[in-house]
Formats: structure tokens, sequence, C-alpha cells
């Protein structure tokens, strides 16, 4: 794996030689990144590859799996993630996560996003957690669809709704890092567009990765690719170089659509 | 092989034959779908009509006008100590029931005595208290009549009693009216003065210790279960023992509370409080299944959103899994308080089957629940207890369908969609 082309010099969260295991069977071998502040990163990878377990050890959701288990460190500016002096609720504060499947809570919209502020004590009174809801709102570009209904369930909106507000809920407690697992694959083309637009800009305010099996949303969304295959990470880059001058043979079989 | 290429013949007779045959098994199948339906619809009516027919019957009751007169026979008792707590023994020891049999005597004729409830007296004595002029002077009692009076008129009679009830219906000394010592009594050998509220409360006491103790048991156990527990051996025996526990007849949870409430723990026998520990205690894997039953049907997707925003697995049960699975929770608990509520084989061996004729007054107190009163007026001797019986089985089923309303109700209030 090359390292020389990378330019990230203050990396957000770093991995060294991450193991992942489920029960006996290894699911990622070896496993060094970097991941940058302002950057997006995107995960690529043919199905089963390792990418979205990778992406749940960042924030420690493999934790929930029977049987999982993680070795090697992972580093959350500088601290260990896996360090028993590490709280897990605050890390998943910190680092938020948008999942596969939109996932809002049966509750109303405002409820879904305020969930997060309440239970970490973000918002002292009303009127807070009132500016903090808009604000996460407006910033997954939702806020003028849903203000005039805060008070419906957040369930009988939209797919894309639906999943926009997962990332209003996400960025609502103000987290470092937001985890994307695939947030466009339940999702028609044109949710899709909106969710990418989303994330172009929330980048700079957020270190943001995003595990996606779609090589041309890769292409437009990320700034750095990193390429999993088989539980390994083949190659690691700027995005530009892993499309166009990718030094891996696997690399290139894949983004040439020979397997995956 | 051009047998095998040739096109399938769809109109040949060997097709047709098939599909009538299809077709006929289709309708076989509905009819006797329909003829099971019938069949329970048959036997429900059947169940209803005798109940009801019977049992209202058992709500009324026979009272004949008698004629008191004080001033020919006084009644010597203080005026001043008929507010006291002791007097209705006051009232009794002067003799007051002789009074009233005399003047049923004079009323009804030869037997008259006879033809009225031998708690009869027992309603002048109420009446007097509540207003100690009446002993002053001549007054009407409308008096319950002895239960075969009172079958007499509710169904006819032939012989001498018979005529003597058409005689008292001719002259209109005869009334029906709601039975209001059915409502406000306990037990008691005299069906005119023999009641269901004892039994009722026993009932509502009942049911009320052993949701008490068996709901939150059971929840906070299928939560651990289904949240906490690591999933190894020793759990899965914890749920086959569970799963057991619930098919264990419910008798040996009779013997079981027998020997542990009240032989070990000397718990207040016959009373609601050890038949609620012992419903309790039978109801409580019912509870631990439905329970786990409902908090697997909440998605996983909904704890990952929950844990991804960073709430703590309290958090997580309490803001979402729970809310989510309370329906499922509610309507198993309510169908399991329903079967407790209709279980007699446990509370024979507590106790609970003796002759109980107060209301209870405390959970400590000795009581009785709609279930087993049915058992016992089943078996009594006297005719005027059948019609009661029936009626204790229409209050059973009212209590039954209300509590099966409710869990329909909290179902449909608390179910969430999506």
């Amino acid at each position: 794996m090359t390292q020389e082309d990378l330019t990230i010099t203050d990396p957000k969260m770093t991995a060294k030689g991450v193991n992942v295991f489920y029960g006996e069977k290894q699911a990622i071998n070896d496993v060094s990144i970097d991941v940058g502040t302002d950057l997006v990163t995107a995960f690529i990878g043919p199905s089963g590859c390792g990418k979205s377990t990778f992406l749940r050890s960042l924030n420690r959701m493999n934790d929930t799996v029977a049987g999982a288990k993680v070795t090697g460190r992972i580093e959350l500016d500088g601290e260990d993630i896996y360090a028993p002096s590490m709280d897990v609720v605050q890390l998943r504060a910190r680092v938020g996560m948008v999942f596969q499947k939109p996932n809002p809570f049966p509750k109303s919209i405002y409820d879904n996003v305020a969930y997060g502020p309440r239970i970490h004590g973000l918002a002292p009174n009303k009127s807070d957690l009132d500016g903090i809801v808009e604000k996460a709102l407006t910033r997954a570009g939702l806020w003028d669809e849903v203000k005039d209904r805060l008070g419906e369930s957040g369930t009988a909106l939209s797919g894309g709704q639906q999943q926009r507000l997962c990332i209003a809920r996400a960025i609502a407690v103000d987290p470092e890092v937001v985890l994307m697992d695939e947030p466009c694959s339940a999702l028609d083309p044109i949710a899709t567009a909106k969710i990418e637009e989303l994330i172009h800009e929330l980048r700079g305010k957020f270190a943001i990765v995003i595990v996606t099996h779609n090589m041309q949303q890769a292409a437009r969304v990320s700034q750095r690719t990193a390429f999993f295959h088989l539980g390994t990470l083949v190659e690691y880059g700027k995005t530009t170089d892993i499309f166009t001058n990718p030094k891996q043979e696997r690399t290139k079989d894949y983004i040439t659509g020979r397997y995956g | 092989m051009s047998k095998m290429t040739s096109p399938t013949d769809w109109k040949g007779g060997a097709m047709q034959a098939r599909i009538a045959k299809r077709y006929a098994a289709e309708r076989r199948f509905r009819l006797f779908g329909l003829g099971a339906v019938l069949l329970s619809g048959l036997f429900l009516a059947f169940l209803l009509f005798t109940m009801v027919g019977n049992g209202l019957r058992g709500f009324t009751y026979t009272n004949v006008a008698v004629p008191v007169d004080f001033k020919a026979m006084p009644l010597t008792v203080d005026a001043s100590r008929l507010g006291d707590a002791d007097a209705d023994q006051v009232i009794a020891n002067a003799g007051l029931a002789d009074i009233v049999a005399f003047a049923a005597d004079e009323a009804l004729g030869d037997g008259g005595s006879a033809m009225i409830s031998e708690n009869a007296w027992k309603e002048v004595r109420s009446a007097i208290k509540d207003d100690p002029e009446l002993l002053q002077g001549k007054t009407v009692f409308h008096l319950p009549t002895s239960s075969e009076v009172d079958i007499a008129a509710k169904e006819g009679a032939k012989g001498v009693l018979g005529a003597k009830v058409d005689a008292l219906t001719r002259d209109g000394k005869l009334s029906t009216g709601i039975h209001s010592p059915f409502f406000k009594n306990a037990d008691a050998t005299d069906p005119a003065v023999a009641g269901i509220w004892g039994a009722l409360k026993g009932s509502v006491l009942t049911i009320l210790i052993a949701f008490l103790i068996a709901f939150p048991t059971g929840v906070l156990a299928a939560l651990y279960l289904e949240e906490y527990a690591p999933k190894n051996r020793w759990t899965d025996l914890i749920e086959v023992s569970i799963n057991n526990l619930a098919a264990v007849p419910s008798i040996i949870f009779g013997l079981l509370a027998l020997a542990v409430f009240i032989n070990w723990f000397g718990i207040c026998q016959a009373s609601a409080l050890v038949g609620g520990l012992t419903l309790a205690l039978m109801t409580m894997p019912v509870i631990v299944i439905a329970s786990r039953n409902a908090i697997k049907s909440v998605p996983p997707s909904i704890r990952d959103a929950a844990l991804g925003v960073g709430a703590s697995p309290v958090q997580v049960v309490f803001h979402h899994v729970l809310p989510l699975a309370l329906p499922g929770i509610l309507t198993g608990t309510i169908i399991g308080m329903a079967r407790a509520l209709g279980e007699t084989a446990p509370l024979l061996l507590i106790g609970m089957r003796a002759f109980i004729g107060d209301v209870p007054s405390g959970v400590c107190s000795p009581a009785t629940v709609l279930p087993m009163q049915i058992f016992l007026w089943s078996d009594e001797v006297d005719r005027g207890f059948v019609e009661k019986t029936s009626a204790a089985i229409i209050v059973l089923l009212i209590v039954l369908l209300s509590m099966n309303a409710l869990a329909i109700y909290l179902r449909n209030k608390f179910e969430k969609r999506w």
C-alpha cells in the first residue's frame, strides 16, 4: 500500500493495524488508515469486503454484535477509542452514524432530531432546543420541507426525507465525525442526488466517512477513497488518483468493473 | 422424445379433470371452514342463551308485602341506642325476628312465616335503624320471600305452594325488583341474601395483587433476557424453564403456594394476598414469554439508531424498545390476567374454597373469587342458587369481556405505525 501521496497532516481518526473478528471468522485484516478532518472519505469495495464492518468499528457499533472483537488501535484525536477510559456513549455522540436503511424513530420529526440533544443535555431550555432542531434540519436540507409539520411522525416522510431526517438527527448532537453506511442504497436517484449534495455542504463542518458500493458516488462526493477487498485495505489515496490512476491491479480491476 | 417437446394440452380431458378436482377441493375446504365457524357460533349462542336466560332472573328477587304493626307488637328497645355500633345486636336480642315472623303469619295466613326469607327481618332492622319512627306505628314492608316462593313466583309451581303463590299474586302482594343484596353481600346459605360482591371484590383484589407482582417482574425479566443477558447455555436453560413453567398445570402452583406462602412464610391463608401471589406465580411465565416476543419484534434498526446518537443501553430500552413493545406486552399481560381471573384450581388449595360470609375488608382478610363462588353455588342444594350461579357467571363474563376490551383499547392506543 502506498502512503506517500496522502496529504493528511491532521487526521481526525487514525486506525493502526486493526483486525475485526466475528467469532472465529476474521472480517478485517490489519487495516491502517487516517481519516482527514475536513475531508469526505469513501470506502468502496465489493459486497462482503468488510468496509461496513470497519466503519462500524470506528464508533464501536460492533460492540453490539455478539462475538465481535476488535484488535489494534483506533484513535479519535489521538485518543484510543477502545481504551477502558473511553465512554462509549460519549464516543457515539462524537462519532455519529447514518445507516443504510432510513431508521427514524416512530416519533415526531421534532422529537427525532431533539432526541440526541435531550439525552446529552445539550439544550438547557426549550428555545435552545428549538434552535438546535432548526439548525440541524436546515443543515440537512429538510427544514423548508418540514417546518410546518414538525409534530408529524418521522415515519410518514418519504424515503429520501427520512434519510435526511436521520442525518439531521446525527448532526444535531454536533458530532466531530459522521459515519454513513451506504446512506443512498435504499433511495431513488433524485433522493440520492439530494443526499450527495448535502454531503458536499456538510464537508468541512464534520469529518465524513461514507461507505458506498456505487463507485460513481464515491467519485462524486469524496476527496479520499479507500478500496477494500476480502477484509484488507488494498489501496487508499486521493479519489482522483484511485479512479484515474490506480496503483494496484485489484483496484483497477474493480473500478473498471471486472468484478464486484 | 417427441412427447416431452409437444406443447401442453391445456384443453385435454386429463387437464379438465384436474381443474375440476382442484375446484372441488377448494369448495370442500370452504364448507369445512364455514361449518367450523357455525358450530362454534352455535355453542356460543347456546351458552349465552342458557346463561342469560337463567342468569337474568338471578339479578331479581320476589318480595312480598307484609304489614308490621309495632303498636300491637311493640319492640322494646332504647331508641337512643339505635345509633350505636352494636345496634344490630340490640335489635336482634329484642326479638324482632319473632315479631316479623308473627306479622307474616298474620298477613299471609298459616305458614306465612315460612314464605318469607329467614333473613327478612334483617331488612326490617335496617329500616328501623334508618328511621326509628317506624317503631311507633304500622308499616308495610316489602320483604324478600323464601327461596321456594321466589322460584314458584318466577317459574310457577303446583300444589299447595303454587296455590298460595297464585293467591298472593292475585292480591298484588308480590312484587319483583332488582335484588340489591346480590350486589352488596358476600356468600350466604340463604339465596335471599347471598351476594356476589364479596367474590367480585375478592377477585379484583387478587388480580390486582397478581398484576402488581407479575407485571413488573415479568417485564423486567423479559427485558433482561432479551437486551442484556449473554446468549449462552445458562440463558438457554432459563428460557426452556420459563417455557415449561408456562405449561405447568395450575393446581401444582396451588400446592407450591400452599407449601411456600402459607406453611413457610405464614402469609394469611385464604386471603386475596396469598391468592394474588399464587396467580402471579402462574401468570409470570406467560407475561415473560409475551414480553420477550414483543421485545424481539422491535426492529433492530431502532436500537441502532438510538445507540448511534449516543443513547446508553438503559436509555435505548426505556426510550425506544419498551414503548414500542408495550402494546404486545400489555396484550399478553391482560390475556394472562384474564386467564388468572378464571382460575380456580390453585386457589382451592390455599383455602379460598371456604365459605366466606363477609365481604373482604382488605388483602389479608378471608376472601373468595368469582369462579370459586360459581363452583360453590353450583354445589348448593337450594334451588334458588341455580339462578344465582348463572348470574355469577354473567358477572364473571362481563369482567372478562371488559378486561379484553381494555386490552384492545390499550393496544390500539400505544400502537405506533411505520
